[in-house]
């Protein structure tokens, strides 16, 4: 019976081509699109944790109120301390201070006068220490693109797109005009020693990086800090011991509110919580479920119909075989395991073919730079797809599914054929 | 060759709704088929032939009455004892053939052999016995489309005796024939039927199926007007 029904499927294409190719584009279509979406949201949350608010971000509770204005004047103080601290507390955890701030990067010509000038955005941040945990989460050295990463103190690093519009070289020496911790201007030359490129947008139009105990000298924040960030070692954010973390940290420093330096007491919030990161995860989340269920809705109903298609098609065959002497239940059954067939072969296919694209992407990913460009989201300039366990069963299971639900629907028919007229069917 | 009856009914009612009003296709038919028995119900369209037929074949039920088929009542059997019955003992041969288009002859043959789990080797015999007794062995291969009206309806044939009923069901089986195939297809449902003892009932109105019956049911809105042997008649 089983060598019937292939022979069968085989040599009837519009019981097996049409619903296998339809099968086929719709998993690989669901394969792809949860690769893509999953492979975008990790680079944001990724780009995120990294270029700004690390795993947990510890900030005073003013600061944190202002963050996106960046202001210095509400920053953290006793920074030693605290890392200690958090070093013992949660030695999972890497831990380093951050100084976001901005200013005006002047240029110099050679009569020490003002040759270009352009606002930057900066980040201070551990560049110097041999054990710097910057070198696992910044790692600005693989971002340099001409000249070197600094390697002593009044040495940065200007953004590659900053720096041609400036027409900055390396070893050229560059003035931050900014103001200090307590409101007074603040005059600092520093060399840049290279240009560097993040790769995302919102981070290379402006940025600046030098190391954190010259921004504090720089801006009369001595043992000071805008933040101090917290970063897995494994590099990947683990959402209940971050919470677990933050909780226990903000029991620890719970401020008095009537007391006149709650403000400054600080406080911890993790990477769902900051940049408004906790909405734009649930957007896309629900955003991919409505897409994969699109998708899967979609190849239901198309299935269906095709499988309705077929059984009007099909409808002396299967008079013919319900007169023969065939149960309706057995014809019934054949007909799922036809689907379950062209289900699990289509499924596959578009599973193996929605994975091959996944990979491609995963690996040479795709530019979106150019539609990103006046972008303030941390996303990367090359998005890639990012293959998951997930990945292999989000089309393969919802493909056999669809395809056999369909036609359990469409088969439902069958039951209701009165053999008393099969004789006048057959005949008409 | 003759013995007990295979197809007895009493009192037979067959009754339609249609709307408000009812119709009554079948009306106290009595009647006895016995094995090995050459038999067609004729008369004109509407007269209850295929009702018969369809009530025979296990693939309808009786409004009220009796029908016994190999002493099964029609009427007590569940859908998949109907089944069942129509799979082991009978077989149908149609108007318009109703070979399945994707199958060779061959497989279209062989399918009632699959439905009873027969092996493979007894299968592939049977069905080039079938084949053989059709005289379409060196036609296995062809596909439904690649045979004529009169081959096709030999194929037919040999789907409803392979697997050697009891009772073959034939309703109008030379309708789509020209008169030199029908006569053919005759020809080869006598020769079954003799050789075979297989019991043959046509439901038929064409003249050239009647001349080969050994026995004419003539049945007029629903009751039987005659029932006579060839050679002799008798009225019911």
């Amino acid at each position: 019976m089983i060598r019937f029904l292939l022979n069968g499927l085989l040599r009837d294409r519009s019981r097996s081509l049409f619903p296998l190719l339809t099968v086929f584009f719709g998993v690989l279509l669901t394969v792809f699109l949860q690769a893509w979406i999953n492979g975008a949201i990790t680079s944001v949350v990724d780009s995120t944790a990294r270029y700004r608010t690390g795993h947990v971000l510890v900030m005073t509770r003013a600061y944190a109120k202002e963050a996106d204005q960046m202001p210095i004047d509400l920053a953290l103080l006793g920074v030693d301390t605290l890392m200690t601290g958090l070093r013992h507390d949660d030695p999972d955890l890497l831990w380093t201070p951050r100084i976001s701030f901005g200013g005006l990067l002047d240029i110099p010509d050679e009569h020490h006068e003002t040759r270009a000038q352009a606002p930057v955005r900066g980040m201070a941040v551990d560049l110097l220490s041999p054990d710097s945990p910057e070198r696992t989460i910044l790692d600005v050295r693989d971002a340099v693109v001409r000249g070197r990463a600094p390697v002593r103190h009044g040495e940065i690093l200007v953004g590659e797109d900053l720096a041609e519009r400036l027409q900055i070289q390396p070893g050229d020496t560059a003035t931050l005009i900014s103001s200090t911790m307590y409101g007074s201007m603040s005059i600092t030359n520093f060399v840049v020693v290279g240009t560097l490129r993040f790769g995302i947008v919102a981070m290379d139009k402006g940025t600046l990086v030098a190391d954190v105990a010259d921004i504090q000298q720089a801006l009369d924040m001595a043992d000071g800090a805008g933040e101090i960030i917290g970063f897995f070692r494994d590099g990947v954010y683990h959402e209940e011991r971050a919470n677990a973390v933050a909780a226990g940290f903000n029991q620890r420093f719970a401020a008095v509110p009537s007391s006149p330096t709650a403000a400054f007491a600080p406080v911890m919030g993790t990477l769902r919580t900051q940049s408004g990161l906790s909405d734009y995860l649930d957007y896309i989340d629900a955003f991919s479920v409505v897409i994969v269920g699109v998708f899967l809705v979609a190849m239901f109903v198309v299935l269906w119909n095709a499988g309705l298609t077929g059984s009007l098609r099909r409808y002396g065959e299967l008079g013919v075989r319900l007169a023969v002497g065939e149960d309706k239940t057995h014809v019934y059954l054949t007909l799922l395991a036809e689907s379950l067939l062209i289900g699990v072969i289509g499924s596959a296919a578009g599973t193996l073919a929605g994975l091959t694209v996944a990979y491609y992407l995963q690996i040479h990913g795709f530019n979106i730079g150019t539609i990103m460009k006046d972008s303030t989201m941390l996303i990367p300039n090359i998005v890639r797809a990012r293959v998951t366990p997930l990945t292999f069963v989000i089309g393969f299971l919802p493909g056999v599914l669809a395809t056999l639900s369909g036609t359990a629907l469409s088969g439902i028919g069958i039951y209701k054929r009165q053999t008393s007229q099969l004789f006048k069917e057959l005949e008409s | 060759m003759q013995d007990l009856p295979l197809v007895v009914t009493h009192a037979l009612d067959k009754t339609y709704a249609l709307g408000q009003t009812t119709l009554k296709a079948l009306d106290g038919i009595d009647l006895a088929i016995s094995r090995g028995e050459f038999v067609g119900l004729v008369g004109p369209s509407g007269s209850g032939k295929t009702t018969l037929l369809n009530i025979i074949g296990a693939l309808d039920v009786p409004t009220s009455g009796s029908a016994e088929i190999l002493g099964r009542s029609v009427e007590t059997l569940t859908h998949r004892e109907a089944a069942r019955l129509r799979n082991e003992h009978l077989g149908f041969i149609f108007q318009t053939f109703n070979l399945l288009p994707v199958y060779t002859v061959f497989e279209n043959v062989e399918f009632p052999l699959l439905l009873q789990g027969i092996e493979t080797g007894r299968r592939k015999q049977m069905v080039e016995e079938a084949l053989a007794w059709v005289g379409l062995a060196d036609r296995a291969d062809s596909r439904p489309s690649q045979l004529s009206g009169g081959q096709s309806q030999r194929v037919a044939i040999a789907r409803a005796i392979v697997k050697k009923p009891d009772v073959v069901l034939a309703d109008e089986p030379t309708a789509n024939l020209d008169a030199a195939n029908s006569h053919h297809i005759m020809k080869t449902m006598l020769q079954l039927n003799r050789d075979l003892h297989t019991t043959f009932v046509f439901a038929t109105h064409d003249e050239k199926v009647i001349g080969y019956l050994h026995r004419t049911i003539t049945l007029v809105d629903g009751r039987i007007a005659r029932d006579e042997h060839a050679g002799d008649s008798s009225h019911s």
